[in-house]
């Protein structure tokens, strides 16, 4: 009894904020931009002789057209086999010499490459970086590109065809988003484009999108910010500039009613998508529908979580994501039924605690918990300088976002100052029951 | 605001500053005929363990790191899925994850609560050679952390319908792990190499059959046995000072005594593989085969640690290795390719695996042993060097975060490596001799006796796979693999 007492008074007292009790959140950092159009982030971190060093550049499956879905992605793999200076294979043969490590990803706004390098090797990075900038089409060649078609085939397979419920979030998008939107196909592409990609596009693309001008370069850890501005000025300037690249313009992309299919695949277990259209990134209602997907499916006491998971054990899982894009947002809940159970007791469930929240907003202290979670997980993206997601991408993300590289502050502070009633407005506004796409996967044989 | 308004101004700014040095830049073109030179390899300066004792012996490990105000707290409980006992396998892992559903005067629903407000994260989890506690918080929040924490480490209450909902959920998952051939291949591979005898041929979560059958009795049977603090070892690492955490410590764990005399017990070596087999695992239509090739591999107390993590490298341990660049980079059968020594206290499985296209199974199952046998020639010089370089030099960044830390120190504890283990890694390595390799590969990597699954369209995969005459083929269905019965 008595240690109840204690802890209740203690969780009083702890309604205030994190941040009074904790350093500010910022990462200070350098910005200049070299005459071809470059942006350069430096950051400083010497916890660990490490340097992150990640490229951004401004291109994305949204930019893509159509016959030729999958581009980008298959890009970024060719953007590993060398280049004129650096042999096909040498660049990552070269890093493993030195200790580094090297990714790159791509979604449907961005591509981005990490290396990440004890800091001995930073000049290695950035001469690598820079040849891949400058002088990939030397040495490009169409096996090259027969070569990573294959592999990138292969991460299709493995990813998708080959993965239970593969299909589903690639049906998803070409239900929400019209046929001429650009997020309307998969960033991995369809199976034919990938086969008709050429050489010739690969030509086309490097040249419209991966000039300098239309990439940022953002460099975090264990530097000296005058001698690193000085290796980065020896290695990028001597890459010509291109053409500026003209913003997407999307169509509007507007549900007018419910939109239903029902799929099936190699699967024992239903599963139901509820999917919206919602604000882009950073936009009005953008964080609050984060603080909805908390409110419903974030921890055991959750709405969704707690009635479909926990109390009525009709669901295995159940998730609720805002899926934040640069042109265009969508909120999505997914929930798998448990065996002798059907999607739609899932949803019945679902749309009935939706209601409740559009007649009555959450308790404060849900919103608080979600907050004080959300305020946590900045803190823990302070950790690490490179890699998806470390302070070297984040201040490219930032950056990109165009707020400016150090916008962490400002980003916590889109979450702290929400209310329960701006959640449930959120709610109102942008989940209506009658305007959403419903997906519906079943085991094959029983549709 | 619109925000490309204040980034257009900053560019105007920046242009006319840039200018300059562009045109520097420009007169001196970089030499690129040849990679830049690096510069002598930086060492890492590990922070110092500072070790403490409670007042009932419990081990407390300290490093500090003031970088973000973030504290990692891990209690290591030196008992896991390899201390299951015979026809009870499962109990360990379903014990760790039933520590948070309930525990002391709250309820599951509680404790999620509770941490959840602090910003906490807790996982209570467990693995072959360990169980644990791990919290991650906020050190503002630190203080009122830890007392749910004991709670759930110490005094978890197991609560029945809690027990009955977890059950049914993992029984509900290993149901959808047969959907999926990336998660039928290691239960299948395993369950071929080890068998049902062998704790290790059966999955940490248990089967089917030995879900239905816990009670919660058998659970507070195991966690009374099993977690005392003479094999327990809190570790603490991040943004604290030793001196301010021990006394709420002590207050919270230094009356933990030992509820029972037992102790874990040490897991049965596994008997060697003596011939190849090859298991193929229909899975009707499935555009990719999932592919695993190995047998017993070594504990983690091996004496060939060293060499082994070199070879590895070399054969499937990285992007340039061996099986990568073969069956990715050189042929594109696969997404990627790789190898494993899984070092447990007792020998855990080596294995080579891949998803490969399906009209290219028996090609990608010929390159694989290709890799395998060419392992027993001698490696080129370059390549000895180039993998030594990758795994001495990365070391440094597996101690950039706190529970990269804590995972470390961890293993410390649960493998008893000696305190300057971490310290001497990086030598250890570049110590390492072509001969040493050359001695291992001989020792580890035995083709010819290894065994071979296959999970994917036996239709279309098997006139092929039979055709390379790799080793007598069984037939099995998913449903074989998930049985109680050894696989035929």
């Amino acid at each position: 009894m008595i240690r109840r007492l204690v802890i209740l008074l203690a969780l009083v007292v702890l309604a205030a904020p994190l941040a009074a009790q904790s350093p500010p959140l910022e990462v200070p950092y350098r910005l200049f931009r070299l005459a071809n159009g470059l942006t350069v982030i430096l950051h400083r971190d010497t916890s660990v002789p490490v340097v992150g060093v990640d490229v951004w550049y401004h291109v994305g499956s949204a930019n893509e057209k159509p016959g030729r879905t999958g581009f980008a992605h298959l890009f970024e793999h060719l953007m590993f086999e060398g280049s004129k200076h650096v042999k096909e294979g040498e660049f990552d043969t070269l890093l493993e010499g030195a200790g580094g490590n090297n990714n790159g990803s791509t979604t449907n706004d961005r591509t981005n490459y990490v290396i990440d390098v004890p800091k001995n090797a930073l000049e290695l990075a950035l001469f690598l970086e820079s040849d891949r900038m400058g002088y990939l089409l030397d040495t490009m060649s169409p096996e090259r590109v027969n070569g990573q078609r294959d592999v990138v085939k292969n991460e299709r397979r493995q990813s998708y065809e080959n993965r239970p419920y593969g299909q589903a979030s690639i049906e998803l998008d070409k239900m929400l988003w019209p046929a001429n939107h650009p997020y309307n196909w998969p960033t991995i592409g369809y199976m034919e484009d990938l086969t008709a990609a050429s050489y010739e596009d690969v030509v086309e693309f490097f040249k419209k999108y991966y000039a300098p001008n239309n990439a940022s370069l953002s460099i975090a850890g264990d530097i000296d910010l005058d001698a690193t501005q000085k290796l980065v000025e020896k290695w990028f300037s001597d890459i010509p500039g291109g053409k500026p690249v003209e913003p997407i313009a999307p169509p509007a992309a507007i549900l007018t009613g419910v939109k239903k299919q029902t799929l099936t695949d190699r699967v024992q277990l239903p599963r139901v998508y509820l999917a919206w259209l919602t604000p882009r990134v950073f936009a009005p209602g953008d964080a609050a529908l984060d603080m909805a997907s908390s409110v419903l499916t974030g921890g055991k006491n959750s709405r969704l979580y707690k009635r479909l998971v926990y109390d009525t054990q009709i669901a295995q899982d159940v998730n609720a994501v805002q899926a934040s894009g640069a042109i265009g947002s969508s909120f999505q809940i997914v929930a798998t039924a448990r065996p002798g159970h059907t999607v739609d007791e899932l949803q019945k469930a679902i749309d009935e605690e939706l209601a409740r929240l559009r007649r009555e907003p959450p308790d404060a202290r849900e919103v608080q918990r979600a907050i004080n979670q959300m305020e946590a997980s900045f803190y823990r993206r302070m950790e690490r300088v490179g890699g998806f997601g470390g302070k070297a991408d984040q201040l490219n993300s930032y950056f990109v976002a165009g707020g400016g590289p150090d916008y962490f502050a400002e980003d916590l502070a889109r979450y702290t100052s929400l209310s329960p009633s701006d959640v449930q407005a959120a709610i109102i506004d942008w989940l209506p029951p009658d305007r959403r796409v419903e997906l519906v996967v079943l085991p094959e044989g029983k549709k | 605001m619109n925000p490309s308004t204040s980034l257009g101004t900053r560019k105007l700014c920046l242009l006319f500053v840039i200018a300059a040095v562009a045109t520097v830049g420009a007169q001196n073109a970089p030499d690129r005929s040849h990679p830049p030179q690096l510069g002598p390899a930086p060492t890492l300066d590990l922070p110092p363990i500072q070790k403490r004792m409670l007042s009932n012996r419990l081990a407390v490990w300290f490093v500090e790191s003031h970088e973000v105000p973030l504290v990692q707290v891990n209690l290591v409980v030196q008992a896991g899925s390899g201390n299951d006992p015979a026809g009870k396998y499962g109990l360990a892992s379903l014990t760790a994850a039933m520590l948070d559903e309930g525990a002391g005067s709250r309820s599951s629903l509680q404790i999620a609560d509770a941490i959840e407000f602090l910003g906490a994260e807790l996982a209570t989890t467990s693995s072959f050679d360990a169980s644990a506690v791990r919290m991650n918080v906020p050190v503002a929040r630190l203080q009122d952390a830890l007392p749910i924490m004991a709670d759930v480490a110490l005094r978890p209450t197991f609560p029945q319908a809690d027990l009955d909902r977890l059950r049914q959920e993992r029984i509900t998952a290993l149901i959808q792990a047969k959907d999926d051939p990336a998660q039928i291949v290691p239960i299948a591979f395993t369950r071929v190499v080890y068998g049902t005898m062998h704790r290790y041929g059966t999955p940490a979560m248990g089967s089917d059959t030995t879900l239905k059958a816990f009670t919660a009795s058998d659970l507070k049977q195991f966690h009374a046995d099993m977690y005392q603090p003479a094999n327990s070892t809190l570790i603490v690492v991040g943004d604290i000072k030793p001196d301010a955490v021990l006394p709420q410590l002590e207050k919270l764990f230094g009356s933990w005594s030992a509820a029972s005399a037992s102790r874990p017990g040490p897991v049965a070596p596994a008997r060697q593989l003596t011939q190849g087999q090859l298991y193929l695992v229909d899975k009707p239509e499935a555009p990719q085969s999932q592919i695993r090739i190995g047998w017993v591999g070594v504990p983690r107390s091996t004496p060939d640690y060293f060499p082994l993590q070199v070879l590895n490298t070399i054969l499937g341990g990285s992007f340039t290795s061996r099986l990568n660049q073969n069956l990715r980079e050189e042929h594109g059968y696969a997404y990627g390719a790789g190898s494993r020594f899984d070092m447990r206290l007792s020998s855990g499985p080596f294995f080579a695996s891949a998803g490969v296209q399906a009209d290219k199974t028996a090609e990608a199952l010929q390159e694989f042993f290709n890799e395998l046998n060419g392992m027993l020639k001698p490696i080129p010089a370059e390549e000895l060097n180039k993998a030594k370089n990758y795994v001495a030099l990365s070391f440094p960044s597996e101690f950039e975060a706190i529970d990269d830390l804590s995972s470390h120190l961890e293993e410390m504890v649960v493998y008893k490596l000696p305190d300057d283990y971490f310290e001497r890694y990086v030598s250890n390595i570049q110590a390492v001799t072509a001969d040493a390799v050359q001695k291992v590969a001989a020792t580890y990597i035995q083709p010819k006796k290894f065994a071979i699954v296959v999970v994917g369209d036996r239709k279309s995969i098997e006139p092929k796979i039979r055709a390379l005459n790799l080793a007598p083929i069984h037939v099995v269905s998913v449903e074989d693999v998930f049985g109680q019965r050894e696989l035929q």
